[in-house]
C-alpha cells in the first residue's frame, strides 16, 4: 500500500492509507465518510459523483487518489459556508429541482463549476455543459432553471 | 355499452407480489407509547375490503386495539405530529403530499408534521408503495385519522372547561372557546395524556374546495438536507465496523455454478467469502478490495441457451403459456361480424422492447445483525414484502427482522423486491459485521428486472364517417394494465396472453399502459388518417367519457392543434388516455431532419386531471418527469440481450434521456376539486409514445409501430 497519501477536502487536509489506483469517489465516501457524493455508473457517464479537482469539474469515480493528491478538493458537503448555503443550493430548493434528489449533489457540484466558466451562462450552455448529468427522475427543466436563477443572484451579489 | 376495462383486474395485477405476512406480532398499547412518547394518538382501522389489500391487513394489535391497523397518528406534549404510515419516498413526494393532508385536517402549520414511513418496526403494515394508490388511499385514511384526533383535542378541552365540545373551534394547532376567549394549545392539551383511540376508516373529511394547506405548492420536505449532501440514502448509512459487500454473478441468466476456487480471495486481508448454495458473496474492508475479492475467485459455471433480442418477438408470440390464470378477456358484441362487414378495415401489429428502470441508486442494503435479531436499511418500494423475504430466506420469526427505508434514489416500479436485502444480510451473517452492499450500474441492468416486452395486435374497423365499429386487441405478455379502450365500440374482443418471459420482468411506471397506449393511440391515428379525419376529431367522435374529452380539449387549445407546418420535417401529433383514475392528453411536435437522421422531440404539451390536486407543484414536477422518462422508452432506451446475457448494462451503451433530448414542455393541470385525489406518478407517461409516433409519421409519412421507434434515427 506504501506511504499514506495527503489530499485536502473542503479545505481539510486528510491523510489516506490506500490503494493508490483507488476511485477518489471510494475515498471520500468510505475513508473520510463524505457520501454526498455519489456512485452512479461507475465510468463517468451519469455525473453523480462530481467533484472540484483544483477547481475544475470531474467525475470522482474517474480520478485515482495519486491523481488527486496534493490537490484542492470540493465535494457537495463543501459549498455550504457559515450555515449558508451556494446559490446554486440555494437555486435548487427554490427551483424545486429534483424528485428523488440523488443527481443533485452532482448536479450542484456540476452546475458550480459551470458559473465559474459561464457566468451569464445561455440556455444552451446550460443544457451542453450538464449533457454528462443524468437525472433519472426528468428534473431536467427545473435544474436548468436553478442554474439560471443561481447566475442571476451571483451576478447581483458580485460588487 | 358497458365500459370493458373495468372487467380487468385493476393494477397491482400479474406482477405484484400479494402475499400477506405468514406470522404476526402482538403489540400492547404500552408498546404503542413506548415508540411515540405520550400524549394523544389516533389508530386508524380499516375494515376489512379493500381497502385493506393496500393497508393496515392482519397486523395483530393486542387485546385493546383492533387487527387492521393502516395508519396512526400521534401529537406529543411538545405539539409535534408525528404520523406513521408504511409508505414510502422515493422521489414521488409523498413525504411532502401526505404531511399537508395531515396539516390541513388536524388544523396545524405544515412544519409541524412529521413524517415516519416505512419502517417495519414502527409503521403499520402496508403492501407497497405503488400502482399510484398513496394518494388515493393513503391520503383520505391520514385525513381521517387527523379529523379524529382534532375531535379528541376539542374533547379534552372540553372536559378540561366542562363545556360541551360542540361550541368550541379548533384551528392553528389549538382548541379555542369563542364564547369565552379562552383556549388551549394542542400541546398544553396532550401534556400528560397517554390517550390512544381508535377509529374506522369512514369517517367524513374536509372537502378539497376548503383546504388550507393542502392544493398549495409547497416545497419537498428536507429538502436542505438533499441539496447540501446530508441526506442519507441507504448507501451513505456506514456504521462503525462496517463492510462492504459484493455478490459473485453468474455470466448468464439461468446459469448453474459447478465449482468455486475461493482461496485466494479467503488469503486477501480482512476478506470474507460466502458460499451457500448457488450465492457466493464476499465480504472485504472497502469497495475496492470487495472488488478485488471478487476477481480473485474462479468460479466454473454452466449456461444454457436462450432466446435473444432479434428473436424476441417471435418466441413471445410462440410462447403462450396455455389457459394461464392470468390471462385476461374480455368480448362484447360481433367483433368477426362487424369486421367482416366493416368499409375500412385495419390490422397492425406493435411492439415493445424490455427496459430497464435505471434508477440513479441502483439496489442498495445494509444489513446488521445483533443478538439473531436482523436490521436491514434499503431502499424499496416493499419494506413489509423485504421483511417476509428476509424471515423467510433466515428462517427467522418476523419480529426478528426490522426493514428501514431511507427516502430513496427513485425506484419507478423497479424496487418491489428484496435481493439486495437478502444478500447483504447472508453476506453480514458470514462475516459477522454490518454489511453495505450497493449494486454496481452493470448489476442494476442485468440483475434488476425489466419492464416487459411485448407485442400487440389489433384489429378495427370504422365508418366511412369515422365511427368506431369493431376493435380487437390482443397482448402478448407485456401486460394488461391499460389494455381496455377508453372509446365507445360496440364490437369488441380484448385479450391479454401471459408469457414464460425469457428475461426477468415486473413492474414499471404505469406498467403495460405504456405499451397498450402506445398501440391503440397510434392505430387511432392510423384510423383517422384511413378516413381522412382530423386526429383529434375523429378521437372526440368516438369518445362520451367527458374526462377524458376535456382532457383532449385542453392540450389541444394550450398546443394550438392541429399546428401549422413552417418548415420541412416538422410534425405534429397527439395520445391520450385513462389509467390509475387518471386522464391525460399529451401533443407533440417532432422535428425530423432528413440528413442527420435525428429526430427531435421539440415540444410537449401534457393536459393531465386527476382530480382534486393535493400539491401543484409537485404534480407538475412529477408529469414533466413522466414525459421525460416517457421520451427514454419511445425513442431509444432498450435493453440488448443476447443468449442469457445483457450486451449494453452501461449508462454509456444504454441510452436514458439527457439534457439535450428534453423538449419545450407545457403541463396544464385540470383541478377538478370536486373529485377525489388520484396518484399522479404513472399516468401521465402514457400519452408521450403515441403523440411522438404520430408527430413523426405526421412529419414523414413513416408509420413507426416498434418501441424504442429510432435508436438510431430515422432514414426517411
Amino acid at each position: 500500500m506504501g506511504e499514506p497519501l495527503q489530499i485536502q477536502v473542503n479545505g481539510t487536509r486528510h491523510s489516506v492509507a490506500a490503494d493508490p489506483e483507488t476511485p477518489l469517489l471510494w475515498v471520500l465516501r468510505e475513508d473520510l465518510g463524505l457520501t454526498g457524493t455519489k456512485y452512479g455508473c461507475g465510468e463517468g457517464a451519469c455525473g453523480a459523483c462530481s467533484v472540484l479537482v483544483g477547481g475544475n469539474l470531474r467525475r470522482s469515480c474517474q480520478v485515482p487518489l495519486r491523481a488527486a493528491a496534493g490537490k484542492a478538493i470540493t465535494t457537495i458537503e463543501g459549498l455550504e459556508q457559515n450555515g449558508r448555503l451556494h446559490p446554486v443550493q440555494q437555486a435548487f430548493l427554490d427551483a424545486g429541482a429534483f424528485q428523488c434528489a440523488c443527481c443533485t449533489s452532482g448536479m450542484i457540484v456540476s452546475g458550480v463549476a459551470l458559473l465559474g466558466q459561464f457566468p451569464s451562462p445561455s440556455p444552451q450552455q446550460i443544457t451542453q455543459f450538464l449533457q454528462g448529468n443524468i437525472c433519472r427522475c426528468g428534473t431536467y427543466p427545473r435544474i436548468a432553471d436553478a442554474i439560471a436563477r443561481a447566475a442571476e443572484a451571483m451576478r447581483k451579489a458580485r460588487p | 355499452m358497458s365500459e370493458p376495462r373495468d372487467t380487468f383486474v385493476p393494477e397491482p395485477e400479474r406482477f405484484e407480489f400479494t402475499a400477506a405476512p405468514v406470522h404476526h406480532f402482538d403489540w400492547t398499547r404500552r408498546d404503542f407509547f413506548k415508540i411515540t412518547g405520550s400524549g394523544v394518538a389516533v389508530i386508524l382501522a380499516v375494515p376489512r375490503g379493500a381497502d385493506a389489500q393496500e393497508s393496515g391487513r392482519g397486523r395483530e394489535f393486542g387485546h385493546a386495539l383492533p387487527q387492521e391497523i393502516s395508519a396512526w397518528l400521534h401529537i406529543g406534549e411538545d405539539g409535534a405530529v408525528t404520523v406513521f404510515t408504511g409508505k414510502v419516498e422515493v422521489g414521488q413526494n409523498i413525504r411532502t403530499s401526505l404531511a399537508q393532508s395531515v396539516a390541513d385536517e388536524l388544523r396545524v402549520p405544515f412544519e409541524s408534521v412529521r413524517m415516519v414511513m416505512g419502517d417495519t418496526a414502527r409503521t403499520p403494515w402496508d403492501m407497497g408503495t405503488f400502482g399510484s394508490r398513496s394518494t388515493p388511499t393513503m391520503a383520505p385514511q391520514l385525513r381521517r385519522a387527523a379529523s379524529a384526533l382534532r375531535d379528541l383535542l376539542v374533547e379534552l378541552a372540553a372536559k378540561r372547561w366542562n363545556l360541551p365540545p360542540g361550541g368550541l373551534k379548533a384551528n392553528a394547532a389549538r382548541v379555542a372557546d369563542p364564547a369565552s376567549g379562552r383556549s388551549a394549545t394542542y400541546a398544553e392539551l396532550a401534556s400528560g395524556q397517554k390517550l390512544a383511540q381508535t377509529i374506522p376508516a369512514e369517517d367524513p373529511v374536509t372537502p378539497a374546495s376548503q383546504w388550507t394547506v393542502a392544493g398549495q405548492p409547497l416545497p419537498k420536505v428536507d429538502g436542505r438536507a438533499f441539496v447540501t449532501g446530508r441526506h442519507q440514502y441507504t448507501p451513505d448509512i456506514r456504521p462503525e465496523g462496517v463492510l462492504c459487500g459484493k455478490v459473485l454473478r453468474a455470466p448468464a441468466f439461468g446459469a448453474t455454478l459447478v465449482s468455486l476456487d475461493s482461496r485466494e480471495a479467503q488469503a486477501m486481508p480482512g476478506v470474507t467469502v460466502v458460499r451457500d448454495g448457488e450465492f457466493v458473496g464476499v465480504a472485504a474492508p472497502r469497495w475496492r478490495d470487495a472488488e478485488r475479492a471478487l476477481a480473485a475467485l474462479r468460479a466454473e459455471w454452466k449456461t444454457m441457451p436462450q432466446p435473444s433480442r432479434s428473436e424476441i418477438f417471435t418466441y413471445l408470440k410462440n410462447n403462450v403459456e396455455p389457459g394461464g390464470e392470468r390471462n385476461a378477456r374480455r368480448e362484447t358484441g360481433s367483433v368477426d361480424s362487424a369486421l367482416a362487414a366493416a368499409p375500412h378495415l385495419l390490422a397492425e401489429t406493435y411492439t415493445v422492447a424490455y427496459i430497464a428502470h435505471a434508477p440513479l441508486e441502483p439496489r442498495a442494503a445494509l444489513a446488521e445483525w445483533k443478538d439473531g435479531s436482523l436490521t436491514v436499511w434499503t431502499g424499496s418500494q416493499r419494506p413489509f414484502a423485504v421483511r417476509d423475504e428476509l424471515a423467510a430466506a433466515f428462517h427467522l420469526a418476523e419480529d426478528r427482522v426490522r426493514v428501514i427505508v431511507p427516502d430513496t434514489g427513485s425506484a419507478y416500479g423497479g424496487k418491489h423486491t428484496g435481493e439486495a436485502a437478502v444478500e447483504a444480510a447472508r453476506i453480514a451473517r458470514a462475516a459477522n459485521r454490518p454489511v453495505s452492499l450497493l449494486w454496481t450500474r452493470e448489476e442494476e441492468f442485468t440483475w434488476a428486472y425489466f419492464r416487459p416486452a411485448g407485442v400487440i395486435e389489433v384489429k378495427s374497423a370504422v365508418t366511412q364517417d369515422g365511427r368506431l365499429l369493431a376493435w380487437e386487441f390482443h397482448n402478448y405478455n407485456s401486460g394488461a394494465a391499460g389494455i381496455g379502450t377508453p372509446y365507445a365500440v360496440e364490437n369488441q374482443r380484448i385479450e391479454y396472453h401471459p408469457v414464460r418471459s425469457p428475461l426477468r420482468q415486473g413492474s414499471y411506471r404505469a406498467l403495460a399502459a405504456t405499451a397498450n397506449h402506445f398501440a391503440r393511440e397510434s392505430h387511432m391515428d392510423e384510423l383517422a388518417r384511413a378516413v381522412g379525419m382530423d386526429p383529434l376529431e375523429f378521437r372526440l367522435k368516438n369518445l362520451t367519457d367527458e374526462r377524458l374529452r376535456a382532457a383532449f380539449q385542453a392540450a389541444a387549445k394550450a398546443f394550438g392543434w392541429p399546428g401549422k407546418k413552417e418548415r420541412p420535417g416538422q410534425g405534429f401529433g397527439l395520445g391520450g388516455g385513462v389509467e390509475k383514475a387518471g386522464y391525460v392528453a399529451t401533443c407533440a411536435e417532432v422535428r425530423v431532419d432528413r440528413a442527420s437522421a435525428e429526430v427531435r422531440v421539440a415540444r410537449v404539451v401534457t393536459a393531465f386531471e386527476c382530480g382534486a390536486i393535493v400539491n401543484p407543484d409537485g404534480l407538475r414536477n412529477q408529469v414533466m418527469g413522466a414525459n421525460i422518462m416517457g421520451l427514454g422508452g419511445a425513442l431509444f432506451e432498450a435493453v440488448e440481450f443476447e443468449n442469457g446475457r445483457v450486451t449494453n448494462p452501461r449508462f454509456s451503451e444504454y441510452r436514458v434521456p439527457r439534457f439535450q433530448d428534453v423538449p419545450r414542455m407545457d403541463v396544464v393541470l385540470l383541478d377538478r376539486k370536486d373529485l377525489p385525489s388520484a396518484g399522479a406518478g404513472e399516468c401521465p407517461i402514457v400519452g408521450l409514445a403515441p403523440a411522438v409516433a404520430n408527430a413523426i409519421f405526421d412529419a414523414t409519412g413513416a408509420r413507426l409501430r416498434a418501441l424504442p421507434m429510432v435508436p438510431n434515427g430515422l432514414k426517411v
